[in-house]
């Protein structure tokens, strides 16, 4: 703390600064309390004259009315289980290819590491036309599989915990290798405990991914009402007549809380995340 | 879709890429047989659905291949074809126009955001959290609000009605207001996240040093341009390529805010993608506008990397 922080001139800036950013959080967070109050009004009180936070009754109902508006639990259920299953097969192929990179010698390996590292670099945009005739052809149209495997492979994982196992000391498996330990126990008991910080990360950013993908379900999915997902359940409401506003943000409030959450509780990691964002579930 | 879907290679604020160097990298022995079983999933996954489909895209887009029926080799016709498709000029057009508003906005609210919000700050850590919560919100979700305030007797309409007594223009609906709308809607969607970039690169900035500038005599524009700034371009370089990519990406925002309209005034790139393929069943064009995307996305990865070198300082 310089001398010049505690004067008085500097305190009542300091004070402006922090009033004013408040009031630009306050701004920001404006759509979604607008979202929040307005999937608590009746139905014919979202358009009032006057902007009103409160309609005449808070309508807790609404909630439920949007699982029967349209088949919302299926939904949540479809994204859940897409989520989860893709999540897993991102860690697991991640978590081994990055312990290879990071830890065994091999022929080739620099050279293969940047081949992983070039895949980065096709946009998904390029991507979905063959992987809809692959889908066609192996039949996966409209089907789970084609919800979570072809955006599960991706080296953003590979990458992120590779950095993470360069920083583990290789001291603490050398001893474990003079007992008789091989590189797949070693990598089990030693390298994954060890990785649960990053491997929480990686895990978290990856589930998020795939709850909001949008793109790839829009054109896969046939069956809305049956393979759909959240994303796809909330766009379905644009094309109808007199769009129940109230009904739709109950939905879309409930589809960010899980990742609200998750973001809270892994707000000290957020940094590492940030380079694996967006790497699953486009 | 998530915008903060990435296409490039470079680490995050300000960090130098690579490890320890890789001689001295001690290594088990008898390596190879082990190292093709941890590496088969990942690679097996990346080949069938990464490798093969870019190469198969570059085939396809050399075809007349519809959905169903009959596929015919063309040749670059395809390509021709979206030379001449004054659609396809108008949605590249728009693509940029939304990327030239989208990318300096994005970068001046999350850098002067991240400057404002320095280490003295009390409960810098909230802001954080808060800005970063549309990030990770489902898009389609946040669109779906957005549209909500953007629509006549939303909340901007009502509130401009109520304390100035005029209507706002129905901003979806007006071909000039309906890109700005997209653009603002994105811009609190996504500048968390290089808020968060900016703000952890500016956590790297000696105190010390910033305090030794300041008995020198330094203001605080001083202070910025020559102690901070020269630390922080790294992650200014790295969230502007990555920004840059991101947003030719475009797609949730003005299908759902606007289906592209009114006309075609904001229809972008992947949504031409998404039209030609899944809603004309052309195929064949589909895939040459997304290797053009894929064209331009290369590019801004070669300014990336090549431009890094000149203009971003390693060596503070």
């Amino acid at each position: 703390m310089t001398s010049d922080a505690n004067s008085p001139v500097a305190k009542v800036r300091n004070g402006v600064s922090h009033i004013l950013l408040i009031a630009v959080a306050i701004v920001f967070m404006g759509p979604l309390v607008y979202a929040v109050a307005t999937s608590l009004k009746p139905a014919d009180e979202v358009f009032t004259p006057t902007p009103e936070l409160f309609g005449s009754e808070i309508r807790w109902q609404n909630y439920a009315d949007a699982f029967t508006f349209a088949p919302f639990g299926r939904y949540f259920l479809n994204s859940l289980f897409v989520a989860v299953a893709g999540t897993l097969v991102v860690v697991v192929a991640s978590s081994l290819s990055a312990y290879a990179f990071a830890r065994l010698r091999f022929r080739g390996r620099e050279q293969l590491f940047v081949l992983f590292l070039g895949t980065l670099m096709v946009p998904q945009e390029v991507l979905i036309v063959p992987m809809y005739w692959l889908m066609q052809s192996l039949g996966w149209v409209d089907s789970y599989w084609a919800l979570i495997l072809p955006w599960a492979f991706t080296a953003f994982g590979t990458f992120l915990l590779r950095q993470f196992f360069l920083t583990v000391p290789v001291e603490l498996e050398e001893a474990a290798r003079v007992d008789g330990c091989g590189p797949f126990r070693s990598f089990l008991r030693i390298m994954l405990p060890l990785a649960r910080p990053a491997i929480a990360v990686l895990t978290v950013f990856t589930f998020i991914s795939f709850w909001g993908s949008f793109l790839w379900p829009l054109i896969i999915v046939n069956s809305v009402a049956d393979k759909g997902t959240v994303p796809l359940g909330l766009a379905q409401f644009i094309g109808q007549q007199g769009t129940q506003w109230n009904l739709m943000m109950a939905a879309s409030v409930l589809s960010m809380l899980p990742t609200i959450l998750l973001v809270v509780l892994l707000q000290k990691h957020l940094v590492r995340g940030l380079l694996v964002t967006g790497l699953g579930g486009r | 879709m998530s915008t903060a879907q990435t296409t490039t290679v470079a680490p995050p604020a300000g960090r130098p890429s690579g490890g320890r160097p890789v001689g001295r990298r001690p290594a088990l022995r008898k390596d190879g047989r082990y190292a093709g079983v941890f590496l088969a999933p990942s690679l097996v996954g990346l080949a069938l659905f990464t490798l093969f489909p870019t190469a198969m895209a570059l085939g396809i887009s050399l075809f007349d291949w519809p959905v169903f029926g009959e596929r015919k080799f063309l040749g670059i016709e395809n390509y021709t074809h979206l030379l001449n498709d004054p659609v396809f000029r108008r949605v590249v057009l728009n693509t940029t126009l939304f990327v030239v508003l989208y990318v300096p906005l994005n970068v001046v609210v999350s850098l002067g955001l991240a400057v404002w919000l320095g280490p003295k700050i009390r409960g810098r850590q909230a802001f954080r959290v808060l800005f970063f919560i549309p990030v990770m919100t489902p898009m389609v979700a946040n669109v779906m609000v957005w549209r909500l305030l953007f629509q006549p007797g939303g909340l901007i309409d009502g509130g401009m009605q109520s304390w100035f007594g005029v209507n706002a223009p129905n901003f979806l609906g007006s071909s000039n207001w309906a890109m700005p709308a997209v653009v603002a809607m994105s811009v609190w969607q996504g500048f968390g996240y290089n808020f968060l970039v900016f703000s952890a690169a500016l956590d790297q900035v000696p105190q010390s040093q910033l305090e030794s500038a300041q008995i020198d005599g330094a203001g605080p524009l001083q202070r910025f341009r020559y102690v901070t700034w020269p630390m922080i371009t790294p992650s200014i370089f790295f969230a502007t390529t990555m920004t840059l990519i991101t947003s030719f990406q475009v797609f949730a925002q003005p299908f759902i805010l606007t289906q592209g309209g009114p006309g075609v005034a904001t229809q972008t790139i992947v949504m031409y993608v998404y039209n030609q393929g899944w809603q004309f069943l052309t195929m064949g064009l589909a895939s040459a506008a997304g290797w053009v995307l894929f064209v331009i996305i290369m590019g801004i990865t070669a300014i990336q990397f090549f431009g890094q070198k000149r203009w971003v300082h390693y060596d503070v």
